[in-house]
């Protein structure tokens, strides 16, 4: 077997065990949240009576060993379940599909994340590249004080900092980034300005310095020093011989962030008012909607998994003796 | 007859029916000159709302268990969407006055069987034409005995619902009730097409386009809407924004309209926007520390009436509602209410008489008092201040921080005494039914078996059919006198409710208390000026 496509499918294995142990970890927290659905959606208003009546409802009054294996079952076979939501006193069950619930969510999140990744994964790379070659010169200092700025600040400072500059002072760009599924692509592009331009600040320093350490590490190699001593310019060098054995640490890095793009951008969605996973989920775990937050939690879980498999096979692929092992 | 044409003409300009050259044109036909003519035309424009435009609302409310059932919203925006969409049988009106909405009139000759006359020709969003048989099953939805609507404890006392002919609806009442109309003002009893209770289609000003629970519901204006003086906007863009700074930043970038709940804080700021218009309401909400009388120490009478005395009212409105809200005078009926007992002497701060109170009690050791934010943003810093407002008077009085989590469920109607808050109800007899008398389930107060309690519940019934208005005013005042001298509720404050609109949106300068942002009503009352 083709030894990329014997790690793939290890990996894939190894990843599944994880998702299960983490369907596991999930399962165990949500237990432990105080309160139930009941008593957060009834308020003021609950008493034991309807309290118990919502948890035979919704069969939360069965063990949880035996609630956890019929969820995980329906996870196999790709049913998310029912959103407690829309049972609640209505006296018909109107409650929709933790599918169909994530979906436009999952939707709006990727885009976000896709259009933040288009921009600040080639501007990362450019200005690694960049301060690598002309290390320790003013622009490099500058490049690495600036970003080593952007990333210290918690994003929500620097989400308002850009909202009173760029909306609110000079109304250049909405400040509001409540798109839905009927948003024309231009006007969501202008929507998702400022969301975009606040996580490319807050993630663009991790990966760019990365990619200067990587490179800068291996410019002391005999190899690239043989390199130089055979005539080659400095550009020629870093691209041509460096970068190439870099890419490794470069991906990992480069699928954190993207990850964190879609697990851990909450925040941002708030400040903006963009409808994400995430804000789905922060809500569910509020009302206590427990299949929603197990669903959320999965596709992070999932996220992770997935990212950091394309990352290793990266990995493995731009290195040859990986790639061809004895 | 020269004057009652011209008048007649303004309110055609004023209802868009003719335009300004029309007017001028008529007016000018009999006589009037060029500047008079130009002044009346001006005038008739500048009360004309204007139709057209697309509203934007940043609600602070909303959730992803929303839906379009007015049965079970609870919330700021499913209330605000619920007046969006559909209709009731009565409402109160931008003037506080109770009016029919989808009844043309209603009437009653002892207080136990209500007639309500519909409006004829009204259309549903479907096309079906309202009749009495909607009204019924609506009734049937939120009051019959499958029914899980919250409204259902309010229709307890409806013996029967029954047509008579297509346009009237009789209700048969178990007891009489003169405050029976504005019970079908409440906003959980919206009026659906019979079979339909829950897909969002009504009689109301807006229809559904897009619909996401939590996240937004946008809406096009209703064209055979029944009122033609309401529904101006030609689209309705409601968003949730439940973060504050949020909310005021899309308000003051003009990415919305209208935003509701600001922050009192930096109120002050936000009306410096030169774009923006900071509207108040002082409604029926309110703020209360119930004590309960089936636990100790509360059962005493003194002790209750130390604690009253011990708090320094004029001060928890200053810091806790910064200045924007009015002082509560231990019972349940705002200031700005009918019925509101106006002769009672307002309670203030005394310590003398709170430690006089106080030793008379024989109580020693600390009292608990149990806060958390979720009653009331705001709740623990109040009885932080209460606790040392009380110590003045030597009464000392622990403050207890609970946990958000289950507050509702495990401290609130638990404790001896909390925090808590009422939206308040439209009439009196309402809000004691909620919260006062003995048979309710939220009598927070377990105020129940005292004298003045069972005087109190004898009075309650005997108001509820009094026809004769002098004689209700004078069954309330005494009911709130015995709430605020005997009874456990500790209640210093009613809110305003605040909003900021941007000056590009008008409205007729009257705006209802009884709920935020003039009665949930403003898609229906506003317009763009």
């Amino acid at each position: 077997m083709h030894p990329v496509l014997s790690t793939v499918l290890q990996r894939l294995g190894l990843g599944l065990a994880t998702l299960l142990a983490v369907s596991i970890i999930i399962f165990i927290s949500i237990e432990l949240l105080p309160g139930d659905f009941g008593q957060i959606v009834l308020g003021q208003a609950a008493t034991k009576e309807t309290v118990a009546a919502f948890r035979l409802e919704l069969g939360l009054d069965k063990p949880s060993y035996l609630r956890y294996f019929d969820w995980v079952v329906g996870v196999v076979q790709g049913d998310l379940g029912q959103s407690f939501s829309g049972r609640a006193a209505s006296g018909q069950d109107r409650s929709r599909e933790v599918a169909e619930l994530i979906g436009p969510r999952l939707k709006n999140t990727l885009f976000l994340a896709g259009i933040t990744a288009l921009i600040s994964v080639p501007l990362a790379l450019l200005l690694g590249i960049s301060t690598a070659l002309y290390r320790n010169s003013i622009y490099d200092r500058s490049i690495n004080a600036t970003t080593l700025t952007t990333i210290s600040f918690p994003e929500f400072f620097v989400a308002y900092i850009l909202i009173l500059f760029l909306s609110s002072l000079n109304q250049w760009l909405p400040s509001l980034a409540n798109v839905d599924a009927a948003t024309p692509l231009d006007e969501r592009l202008l929507r998702v300005a400022l969301p975009v331009l606040t996580l490319t600040l807050v993630i663009i320093a991790h990966m760019m310095r990365m990619t200067r350490a990587a490179i800068i590490n291996l410019l002391a190699s005999p190899y690239i020093q043989m390199a130089q001593l055979s005539g080659a310019s400095r550009t020629e060098v870093i691209i041509k011989h460096a970068l190439p054995n870099a890419w490794a640490p470069i991906a990992t890095v480069i699928a954190f962030n993207l990850a964190y793009l879609v697990v851990g951008v909450v925040v941002v969605e708030v400040v903006f008012v963009y409808p994400g996973i995430g804000q789905l989920m922060v809500d569910a775990v509020t009302t206590r909607d427990i299949p929603v937050v197990q669903g959320c939690a999965l596709i992070f879980a999932v996220t992770y998994i997935l990212l950091n498999l394309i990352a290793d096979i990266i990995g493995i692929i731009t290195n040859p003796r990986l790639l061809h092992p004895k | 007859m020269k004057d009652k044409f011209i008048e007649k003409q303004a309110q055609k300009l004023t209802d868009g029916v003719i335009d300004r050259r029309k007017f001028m044109m008529s007016v000018l036909a009999t006589g009037l000159t060029v500047p008079a003519a130009l002044g009346l035309a001006n005038k008739a424009e500048a009360a004309a709302p204007n139709r057209g435009g697309t509203f934007r609302y940043g609600c602070g409310h909303g959730s992803t268990t929303d839906t379009l059932d007015s049965g079970t919203s609870e919330n700021h925006f499913t209330l605000v969407n619920t007046y969006n969409i559909s209709n009731h049988l009565t409402h109160i009106d931008s003037d506080g006055q109770l009016k029919g909405d989808l009844a043309e009139s209603y009437e009653s000759s002892d207080a136990q069987t209500w007639r309500f006359n519909l409006h004829k020709g009204v259309e549903f969003h479907n096309g079906k034409t309202l009749t009495a048989d909607d009204v019924l099953a609506s009734y049937e939805h939120h009051g019959g005995d499958a029914s899980k609507s919250a409204a259902k404890g309010l229709l307890s006392a409806v013996k029967s619902v029954k047509s008579d002919g297509p346009n009237t609806v009789v209700f048969e009442l178990e007891t009489p009730n003169a405050d029976f109309p504005y019970i079908v003002s409440d906003y959980h009893i919206s009026i659906r097409p019979e079979g339909d209770m829950t897909s969002g289609v009504g009689t109301g000003p807006y229809v559904i386009d897009d619909w996401e629970p939590g996240v937004h519901s946008k809406l096009n204006r209703n064209a055979n809407y029944f009122k033609s003086d309401r529904a101006h906007f030609d689209r309705v863009e409601m968003t949730s924004i439940m973060d504050t700074t949020a909310r005021q930043n899309a308000v003051m970038n003009g990415d919305v309209d209208c935003a509701d709940k600001v922050d009192l804080k930096t109120v002050a700021l936000l009306a410096r926007s030169p774009n923006l218009e900071i509207d108040e309401t002082t409604g029926t909400g309110h703020y209360t520390f119930p004590m309960r009388l089936d636990v100790a120490p509360f059962d005493n009478y003194d002790l209750r009436m130390a604690l009253k005395l011990a708090v320094n009212r004029q001060e928890l409105v200053d810091k806790i509602l910064l200045g924007r809200g009015a002082v509560g005078n231990d019972h349940p009926i705002s200031a700005t209410q009918a019925y509101h007992a106006s002769g009672l002497e307002q309670r203030e701060y005394d310590p003398d008489q709170a430690a006089f109170h106080y030793k008379k009690s024989g109580h020693s050791g600390s009292i608990q008092l149990s806060a958390a934010d979720a009653a009331f943003a705001g709740a623990v810093d109040a009885a932080q201040l209460m606790a040392a407002s009380a110590a003045k008077a030597g009464i000392s009085i622990e403050v207890i921080r609970e946990p958000n989590d289950g507050y509702w469920s495990n401290v609130w109607n638990k404790k001896g005494w909390s925090a808590c808050y009422w939206g308040g109800r439209p009439t009196p007899d309402w809000m004691f039914s909620a919260a006062y008398t003995e048979d309710t389930e939220w009598n927070d107060t377990a105020w129940k078996t005292t004298d003045a309690a069972v005087k109190f519940n004898k009075l309650v019934v005997e108001g509820r059919a009094e026809l004769n208005e002098v004689r209700r005013g004078e069954i309330y005042a005494e009911c709130q006198s015995l709430i605020r001298d005997d009874g456990g509720c500790l209640l210093p404050m009613f809110y305003n409710n605040v909003w900021a609109r941007s000056k590009k949106v008008a409205h007729s300068g009257e705006l209802a208390a009884n709920w935020n942002t003039d009665g949930a009503k403003l898609c229906e009352r506003w317009w763009f000026a």
